[in-house]
């Protein structure tokens, strides 16, 4: 393969040597591969099918997007030390091995440019699920100290707080605080309680009205709950870094505080990596089988509504919603919002890209969150701002935090006087009680 | 011994020997690497594993709409040589004769007009598909060696055989023809080129495809995800 244009965008934390990080990264890219990766990375016919699918092509025409070139030295690396022909490559010098200045050059397309979203995957023929290989990436970046900055102090913050925003020990007085702005009772630190709830990072600052709605339809409800400065951000930094440590920390740190106040259920926030975090990964660290049920909050409104246990009143009117990747194309809950929609009798106008197609909203696996990705992530949210306008909608919903600032970020930018509402305020707003 | 033995004899059997134990020994590799466990449940009224599987393979089988023409257009062209390939192979009364006196297994032959139809085709879809891997960006960027020594490994077969295609196939099976063996046994060393690389390169997705999609089916199909 060619290699992309050389680009600047890339950091380095600590201070060890090239060589040192190139082992480190070798060796992660080695280990980390198991028979589904191996049979992914083998199988590529390089068809560049899966440059369709990625809006970051879509929306520069820039061929080095494409999905397969973001992991060129990875496979290269897998073909070195992993690959059934491995040894025969090495001897005979078949396939050069990565350099670290390569891997601060893919940087940007590993962190800035992957949304680890998922829609490449949907394309591709052979069913090679890019965006997995991407987060095995990842791995390998994070161990050779070689991510964007912004998310390394991400990194940093949430291994000394629990969370990249909010200090573990502030959470009684930050959901005191939100209590009492919105009237509701927060219930925080108890001993004991049937359900876990956990938040993401902006509804303990930017979003608190979601924290609030959250906490009123399980009052309503009567869930006997709690938040738990022990376990309380959903939003896993680990899983979108590459830090596997943390990942495992942070997903600990919600499922054994869950099992040791009783709770047999934790709710995860409007949040899509804490979904695919917590709901599809967490299983590699307990591996006697999950002590907790582990629910997405749109699953949690699904079923109160579909049992009837949660009353709305009608919204009516029109609305189109954003499916986010990690809750619907790579977390299955495409149906359920649309459900939860429908009982609040709104007119679905779909996207024209929507479901396990729908476009991200070029936030995801932590771009939100890397200013330094602010222009392209820009050029990509265009997209999704044509398709809404295109619906004619009179709503534009959406079930992910993330999404919802990626979008507001997008729509302050582009001075358009969209923003998106979230689904559960909007069941919150409608509750009868 | 001449050209044409060797194709026939020592050349073809090592060839095979490439393939057969090139492949085994990819597979096995593959399946020899660590499987990561994971106890997060299965979204309950998830299909069953082989369900799963074999719905990933069949969707594999064409592109969402929503993907646009290039994708239709490059998957429309992929098939157009890849049953061109297979006809030709499978097809052919000469092939099939000669599968017959290597493993003794035969089958009724298609007739020759059919044989020309699909050479042809799968020559113009094969040329295309060059064309665009040079000429389209994407494509151009992420082509390797390996892309361009398979594409010459498939072609060669089908331009040597088309040497010998305009004789008509009773003539060429009949007790009086003289085989033309230089023709013949550069055709059939085409073929063992082809079968030695197999294992090596991308032409390796005839047997991965299945499971690379079995592999994301499996995954997708555990979180409910109607891929």
């Amino acid at each position: 393969m060619t290699a992309p244009t050389p680009t600047a965008a890339f950091d380095r934390q600590g201070d060890r040597t090239d060589g040192e990080r190139l082992e480190a990264a070798m060796h992660s890219f080695a280990t980390d591969f198991g028979v589904t990766a191996a049979l992914h990375m083998e199988s590529c016919v390089h068809c560049g099918l899966c440059a369709q699918a990625c809006h970051f092509h879509i929306a520069t025409g820039d061929p080095k997007y494409t999905p397969i070139l973001k992991l060129e030295p990875f496979r290269r690396a897998y073909l070195r030390e992993a690959s059934p022909l491995a040894p025969l490559i090495r001897a005979l010098g078949l396939v050069s091995k990565p350099t670290v200045a390569e891997l601060q050059q893919w940087q940007e397309l590993v962190y800035d440019s992957c949304n680890m979203c998922g829609r490449c995957t949907m394309i591709c023929p052979m069913g090679i699920d890019i965006a997995e290989l991407v987060r095995s990436a990842r791995h390998g970046m994070y161990r050779a100290g070689l991510i964007p900055e912004r998310l390394a102090l991400m990194d940093r913050t949430a291994r000394q707080w629990g969370s990249p925003a909010t200090p573990a020990e502030d959470l009684p007085d930050i959901l005191a605080d939100i209590a009492s702005e919105h009237g509701v009772e927060i219930p925080c630190n108890l001993p004991a309680a049937d359900m876990l709830v956990t938040a993401a990072p902006a509804e303990l600052t930017e979003h608190t009205k979601a924290m609030a709605d959250a906490a009123r339809v399980l009052n309503a409800l009567g869930v006997r709950w709690t938040m738990h400065q022990d376990g309380f951000d959903a939003s896993n930094i680990g899983f979108n870094n590459g830090d596997v440590e943390l990942q495992e920390r942070l997903t600990r740190s919600i499922i054994d505080t869950a099992v040791r106040i009783g709770a047999r259920t934790v709710l995860l926030p409007e949040c899509g990596h804490a979904y695919g975090a917590a709901r599809w990964d967490a299983g590699r660290w307990y591996p006697d089988g999950m002590p907790v049920r582990v629910l997405h909050m749109t699953e949690f409104l699904d079923e109160m509504v579909s049992t009837g246990k949660l009353r709305m009143r009608p919204l009516g009117g029109t609305a189109t919603f954003h499916d986010p990747c990690q809750i619907v194309r790579r977390g299955g809950l495409e149906a359920a919002a649309r459900r939860v929609l429908a009982a609040l009798g709104l007119q679905l106008i779909e996207l024209q890209d929507h479901g396990t197609t729908g476009m991200c909203c070029g936030g995801g696996g932590g771009v939100v969150s890397n200013q330094r990705a602010a222009p392209l992530r820009q050029k990509v949210f265009q997209l999704k701002q044509q398709q809404v306008d295109a619906t004619g909608a009179q709503r534009f919903v959406t079930s992910c935090g993330q999404c919802r600032i990626t979008i507001e970020m997008g729509a302050r930018q582009a001075q358009w006087n969209r923003r998106p509402d979230s689904l559960l305020e909007l069941v919150a707003d409608q509750l009868v009680h | 011994m001449d050209l044409l033995d060797l194709a026939r004899g020592p050349a073809l059997a090592a060839s095979a020997s490439v393939f057969v134990a090139g492949t085994l020994w990819r597979l096995l590799a593959i399946f020899r690497r660590p499987r990561q466990a994971n106890s997060s449940p299965a979204r309950p009224g998830a299909p069953s594993d082989a369900g799963a599987a074999l719905g990933a393979v069949v969707r594999g089988l064409w592109p969402r709409r929503q993907f646009g023409q290039a994708a239709m257009v490059t998957t429309f062209n992929g098939y157009v040589f890849h049953v061109g390939l297979v006809l030709m192979a499978l097809g052919y009364a000469p092939h099939i004769a000669f599968v017959e006196r290597t493993i003794g297994l035969g089958w009724p032959a298609l007739p020759d007009e059919v044989m020309y139809l699909a050479s042809g085709a799968t020559m113009l879809s094969l040329l295309f598909a060059l064309w665009l891997r040079l000429n389209d960006p994407v494509r151009a960027r992420i082509s390797s060696a390996d892309d361009y020594i398979s594409w010459t490994l498939t072609f060669l077969p089908i331009a040597t055989g088309m040497a010998v295609l305009g004789t008509p196939s009773q003539t060429i099976l009949g007790p009086d023809h003289v085989v033309y063996r230089v023709p013949l046994a550069i055709h059939l060393l085409s073929l063992e080129l082809l079968l030695i690389w197999f294992p090596f390169g991308k032409l390796m997705h005839a047997v991965l495809f299945a499971f690379s999609r079995s592999a994301t089916g499996l995954r997708f199909a555990r979180r409910g995800v109607q891929a």
